[in-house]
């Protein structure tokens, strides 16, 4: 698989490259230039000292003489412990020093110093020489002074200053790529905090990026935007397409459904009733689902804006139980209220609130046996505690979590009618409220207790 | 008890009168506004079932006049809408109730007694025989001295026996008239609620008599 490229890091170590490449260049010309002045002022030295010993020569009777001045070599002793060769040749004879010392470039001008580097006596060794004419008698004789050192000072030298050298480089390189670090982050965080604008919204928040962002970022925002306008306008079409769909398909279901009953009525055979029964609850599960999937869909969408209006929660149980309790009634089964006295008040959006309660009782009856009750409870303590008890056949050993996935039912649901959509919706209309559904046991018998449990905003 | 239906929705509607007269109710039906207000005009309806979506207007601009105008006939709409906040705003406009097709009709009895018992109206939608009242509204069953109130199976047990005096009723068609279609009801049940009866009977002019093989009668005690 192919990983995903970092704007951060590549950024990061592109910087960091580049930094590394001026770091080189700068040890490098720094190592350039410094061995360059220690060499040349070697030379200066080599230069002057043999100038020195060119000068002291003399002629006497014809004979070139010398009188090695002592200064012409101490002046080289300071470097070091550089060992210093001399030689003095008198038309390519030896006069004095050592006779072995090559003179390989034997200068051409006269005072003009010529340089080299040879390996004498096992060392490397940097040369002058310089040409004298001394005159005597007739012809002047062709002298020429070469003076040659040691360069281990100078290799000491050239190796403080690299060393020196690196390390301002890496710190250089070090500083650099901190710095490079910290641009990158910094450079990227506008991404960052769009990204985490995003990323925090819920699955079907699809309202425009409206946070600051940096020009190079407006065309990626404004492309985002719109693909999220449009991804919108095609959620709205598909909701609306749904709902007229199932609203379409209600009104002949009716029909059918009505006619049903009546030919119920007029049957006798029990084959032919069973028959006209069993129609008729498949078209009461589909009406009943399309109803919770309408609900689900609803909730999920107000869940991303949700509306806090003041409400009373004691009102909002008391009409939706008003309403169910003709629904209950056909089965004998009373709707119970324990609320406290007065007003309950709480801040949400009613509209889910009675839809998650509306499908949390619309179970209990489903699943309630004649000649039961259902208990509506509400508690105030830290958080509302919405409690509906009923005397069915409970969650048997289901899995609390799983009951409240889409589409899930209990093992024991047998033939009672259902889509598994009840308890999803009461779950997510808790949590849109940072609440939580909680599934327990009936504590005084049998039964199930489903509670909302919701804290106060 | 006496219906309008405004419904525009011919099949529907014709179903719907259909399975209403089969409970003894009386029903008329219109299927534009102007033919429900020509009917309105001329009878007294126990209660209105209207629909929301009709050729020449919108049922709620048909119930907001019916309020502004006080007339106080219950109605219950009959919606294809299922969604909370639809429900939410009919009410608001003044319906006393609503039921989302495809509906049942035990339940839509259910909701139109409810509707009346809060109304407070239908005082006298009661049968009487042999000196038992059963006011088939409230559930109220009363003979001498006592009143009691039965639950709403009995009700609709007893009601079906009250229509009827003297006719022997099968098990099969008790069942029928008594549970929903989403009950799984069995004949012991009906024994069950027959013997509730007879003990709600205790003292009055009426008993539910066992025609061994066949079923059920009430017959003067």
């Amino acid at each position: 698989m192919r990983q995903p490229t970092s704007i951060r890091k590549r950024l990061f170590y592109q910087l960091a490259a580049v930094a590394a490449v001026l770091s080189l260049a700068f040890v490098l010309v720094v190592r350039g230039v410094a061995s360059q002045a220690a060499e040349g002022t070697q030379d200066d030295i080599l230069a002057a000292s043999a100038t020195a010993i060119a000068d002291s020569l003399s002629s006497e009777q014809g004979e070139v003489t010398l009188e090695l001045p002592y200064s012409a070599l101490s002046m080289l002793g300071t470097i070091n412990e550089d060992r210093v060769f001399y030689r003095v040749t008198v038309n390519n004879e030896t006069l004095t020093g050592y006779a072995d010392l090559p003179v390989t470039n034997a200068p051409t001008r006269l005072d003009t110093p010529a340089f080299s580097t040879e390996i004498y006596r096992g060392d490397e060794v940097r040369l002058t020489s310089i040409l004298r004419r001394v005159s005597n008698s007739a012809t002047g004789s062709k002298v020429v002074v070469t003076v040659a050192q040691t360069r281990s000072g100078l290799a000491a030298i050239t190796q403080r200053i690299t060393v020196t050298a690196t390390g301002v480089g890496l710190l250089f390189f070090l500083l650099a790529t901190t710095l490079s670090l910290l641009a990158a982050t910094s450079a990227l965080r506008p991404l960052s905090r769009m990204t985490g604008a995003v990323t925090r919204r819920g699955p079907s928040d699809l309202r425009p990026v409206t946070e600051d962002t940096p020009a190079e970022l407006a065309p990626l925002v404004g492309a985002l935007n719109s693909f999220m306008a449009r991804l919108r306008s095609s959620l709205t079409r598909t909701e609306d397409l749904i709902t007229e769909a199932a609203h379409r398909v209600r009104t002949p279901l009716a029909t059918v459904r009505t006619q049903a009953e009546v030919t119920h009525r007029k049957l006798n055979k029990p084959e032919h009733k069973q028959a006209i029964r069993d129609m008729i609850r498949a078209i009461d599960e589909s009406s009943r689902s399309a109803g919770q999937i309408l609900d689900h869909a609803m909730v999920t969408f107000r869940a991303d804006s949700l509306a806090l209006d003041p409400l009373d929660l004691a009102a909002l149980i008391t009409e939706t139980c008003d309403r169910l309790a003709p629904t209950a009634d056909l089965k004998d089964i009373a709707l119970l209220r324990k609320l406290p006295d007065g007003p309950v008040p709480f801040k949400g959006d009613g509209i889910m609130l009675q839809a998650a309660l509306h499908n949390i009782l619309d179970n209990a009856i489903k699943y309630s046996p004649e000649d039961s009750d259902i208990t509506v409870r509400i508690e105030v303590n830290s958080a509302l505690h919405l409690s509906i008890t009923d005397q069915g056949r409970g969650f048997g050993d289901m899995d609390f979590e799983s009951l409240t996935t889409r589409y899930a039912r209990g093992a024991n649901v047998g033939d009672v009618v259902g889509s598994g959509l009840g308890l999803t919706i009461a779950d997510e209309v808790a949590r849109a409220h940072g609440g939580r559904l909680e599934l327990s046991h009936n504590k005084e018998g049998q039964g199930a207790c489903v509670s909302l449990i919701l804290p106060y905003v | 008890m006496r219906y309008l239906l405004i419904e525009d929705n011919l099949k529907l509607a014709g179903a719907v009168v259909e399975r209403l007269q089969l409970d003894g109710h009386a029903v008329d039906h219109a299927d534009r506004l102007d033919a429900a207000t020509a009917c309105m005009d001329v009878a007294d309806y126990d209660l209105i079932l209207l629909d929301i979506m009709l050729p020449d207007g919108d049922g709620r601009d048909f119930l907001q006049r019916q309020r502004r105008a006080e007339k106080r006939t219950p109605v219950i709409v009959i919606t294809a809408r299922s969604a909370v906040s639809d429900r939410i705003s009919l009410l608001d406009l003044g319906a006393d109730d609503y039921i989302t097709k495809p509906f049942d009709f035990a339940e839509l009895e259910a909701r139109c007694r409810a509707v009346l018992r809060r109304q407070g109206g239908a005082a006298d939608n009661q049968k009487t025989f042999e000196g038992t009242i059963l006011n088939l509204t409230t559930g109220e069953l009363q003979f001498g001295d006592s009143s009691t109130n039965l639950r709403n199976r009995e009700l609709r047990l007893l009601e079906v026996f009250f229509a009827a005096p003297g006719q022997v009723f099968s098990k099969s068609h008790l069942i029928d008239r008594m549970f929903s279609f989403s009950d799984e009801a069995s004949e012991n049940a009906i024994e069950v609620y027959v013997a509730r009866l007879r003990k709600r009977l205790e003292g009055s002019g009426a008993r539910i008599e066992t025609v061994r093989g066949l079923g059920y009668r009430m017959i003067a005690a």
